[in-house]
């Protein structure tokens, strides 16, 4: 009972002397690591005066599980289910970045059905991911219904990756030398009906949206960040690309056959959650615009490079075949080896720039893969973006980043 | 004495004359550029690079643990130019126990990865206000991405049960 009175009673007693020459008294906030608005677990420490932050300190490694190390004990084949479960949002992404990487230091061509396919399900990937980026976000502010229309079509992709590869998230399907397993009957009919509805779902999103002047007054002139620390932080994708700076990794330094397609890089100039938002918005019809051409310009032919050594046969040639049974015992007990070197390979996902960069001592481990994750590299830019921003303002500047706890702890 | 090859890139020939020295070996593989820094000059280094070659984004800082070859860790630094539309990997190569100086004063973005070097490798970095650790918890013992740190069994394993 004494040590409630007492309590009651500091809490009762006058001010403590102000902290500042201003006379205002600074609080300590603790958010996280459980807040809704993370997404994960992040833990975010804030410095307020008022309801303005002063300082703001994120605190990381609550989902750190040992990827890079785990990478070390695997053969190169199975290292591709570990890039999976890194950003569990865009995993096809991660997949394509660690084949690209791979297959760089094995100098291998990849046939051209097998990189449309690729480009393909890494515009459904990205589509994807912006939409649960979209209906959180929105439904962290307030707009809910704009959830359920997001996670509807969000739903169809996950069938269309379900077909594909048997796995809803977790997918595996682009691998080191072309893609898991040939592509299931009947995939065209149900990528394009999804692709001929999908516009005018963004329309419905868009309206939902820009109608609504409670999303307008949250998002516009909220979260800004200025373009000099952003370039100084390291951070991109959408974030940086609402700032006006066209940096995209599939326009500058184009892989998996990006430069046959026609697409632009979409930018904003206003630099704030609102410009973020009208980025991911285009970033849809991109998207749709880039899975479709791949769709329509995709021919039928092998979807795995010609290396039997380090490519798993087809069930039908191991039953007949003796070189194809060896091989295959080969890949599975031992793994393919890769020559010595270092590659590192990037690729534009949906929250930034992912790289992999891979060294190989000649064996059949990689001797180290470290992952350059987008979301490591924006979250750095939390502070500088939220200092000096209304606490209220700190849910939707931080939702603007779009990142996932999994891709920043890996 | 540097090999043509590598001089020949404008990357290493503009660094070789401002910083003279500092780039102690080089390699052209796979269509990537390596340039092997003097660990002592890696600041100066950096800070041409930014400033005159326009290298603005490093895009990421980690390591190599080579145990137990001698030197043992190489600190690699991958830089980008969106204006040359280039990337850059540099590297120092750093003995256990032996600091290394920190970029942050380059590129802010270096704070995380320096810490996170710091965290999976006990790397030093001399400079970083804040070099603590970052992914793991305040009291890990050991670095988890050396050679020699067990993969299973970190005070504990299941398999002696």
């Amino acid at each position: 009972m004494k040590a409630i009175e007492e309590h009651v009673a500091s809490m009762l007693a006058p001010a403590a002397p102000p902290d500042t020459p201003g006379g205002a008294r600074h609080m300590v906030l603790n958010m996280g690591p459980q807040h809704p608005s993370t997404h994960g677990v992040l833990r975010v420490v804030l410095e307020l005066e008022g309801e303005t932050v002063i300082k703001a300190q994120p605190d990381i490694g609550y989902l750190h599980t040992g990827i890079e190390k785990q990478f070390e004990t695997r053969t190169w084949h199975q290292g591709v289910v570990l890039t999976d479960r890194v950003d569990y949002l865009s995993n096809l992404s991660n997949n394509l970045t660690y084949a690209l990487a791979v297959e760089k230091l094995m100098q291998l061509e990849i046939p051209p059905a097998a990189q449309y396919m690729r480009v393909m399900l890494a515009e459904l990937q990205r589509i994807e991911s912006h939409l649960v980026w979209l209906g959180t976000h929105a439904l962290d502010i307030g707009a809910m219904s704009v959830f359920f229309y997001c996670f509807r079509e969000r739903e169809d992709i996950l069938r269309i990756k379900e077909m594909f590869s048997g796995q809803r998230m977790m997918t595996s399907y682009i691998r080191p030398g072309g893609l898991a397993l040939e592509p299931p009957r009947g995939w065209r009919k149900v990528v394009g009906k999804f692709l001929g509805t999908f516009p005018s779902r963004v329309d419905e999103y868009e309206e939902l949206l820009e109608k609504n002047p409670i999303w307008l007054r949250r998002t516009q002139g909220v979260g800004h960040f200025a373009l000099d620390d952003m370039l100084d932080l390291g951070v991109t994708g959408p974030m940086i690309r609402g700032a006006g700076v066209p940096l995209d990794v599939r326009k500058m330094t184009p892989y998996s056959s990006y430069e046959k397609f026609d697409f632009k890089v979409c930018t904003h100039d206003a630099n704030d959650v609102y410009a973020r938002y009208r980025v991911r918005l285009s970033e849809f019809r991109e998207s749709h615009k880039i899975a479709t051409q791949a769709l329509e310009g995709m021919a039928d032919g092998p979807w795995r490079a010609d290396a039997p050594k380090m490519v798993l046969p087809d069930r039908e040639k191991m039953k007949t075949q003796m070189e194809a049974l060896i091989y295959h015992f080969k890949i599975v007990t031992d793994g393919y080896r890769v020559p010595e070197g270092e590659a590192y390979a990037a690729v534009e996902s949906p929250r930034g720039e992912i790289a992999y960069y891979v060294v190989s001592n000649g064996t059949s481990k990689p001797y180290r893969v470290h992952m350059r994750t987008p979301s490591f590299g924006n979250l750095q830019g939390l502070g500088p973006m939220i200092e000096g921003c209304l606490i209220a303002d700190t849910i939707a500047a931080m939702g603007s980043m779009d990142f996932v706890l999994g891709d920043v702890d890996r | 004495m540097l090999a043509e090859e590598i001089l020949n890139q404008p990357e290493a020939r503009e660094l070789n004359a401002a910083v003279p020295g500092a780039i102690t070996e080089g390699s052209l593989a796979l269509g990537e550029l390596t340039l092997w820094i003097d660990p002592s000059r890696i600041v100066e280094a950096c800070r041409h690079l930014k400033s005159v070659q326009k290298y603005v984004r490093l895009s990421s800082i980690t390591a190599v643990d080579w145990h137990p070859a001698a030197p043992r860790f190489e600190v690699v630094y991958h830089l980008q130019s969106i204006e040359r539309n280039e990337r850059l990997r540099l590297k120092c190569r750093l003995d256990d126990g032996v600091e290394i100086d920190s970029v942050t004063g380059v590129w802010r973005g270096a704070d995380w990865y320096e810490r996170e070097t710091f965290d999976m490798f006990g790397i030093r970095f001399r400079g970083n206000a804040t070099l603590k650790r970052i992914l793991l918890p305040e009291d890990w013992e050991g670095h988890p991405l050396r050679k020699d740190f067990p993969v299973h069994g970190y005070k504990y394993s299941y398999q002696n049960e």
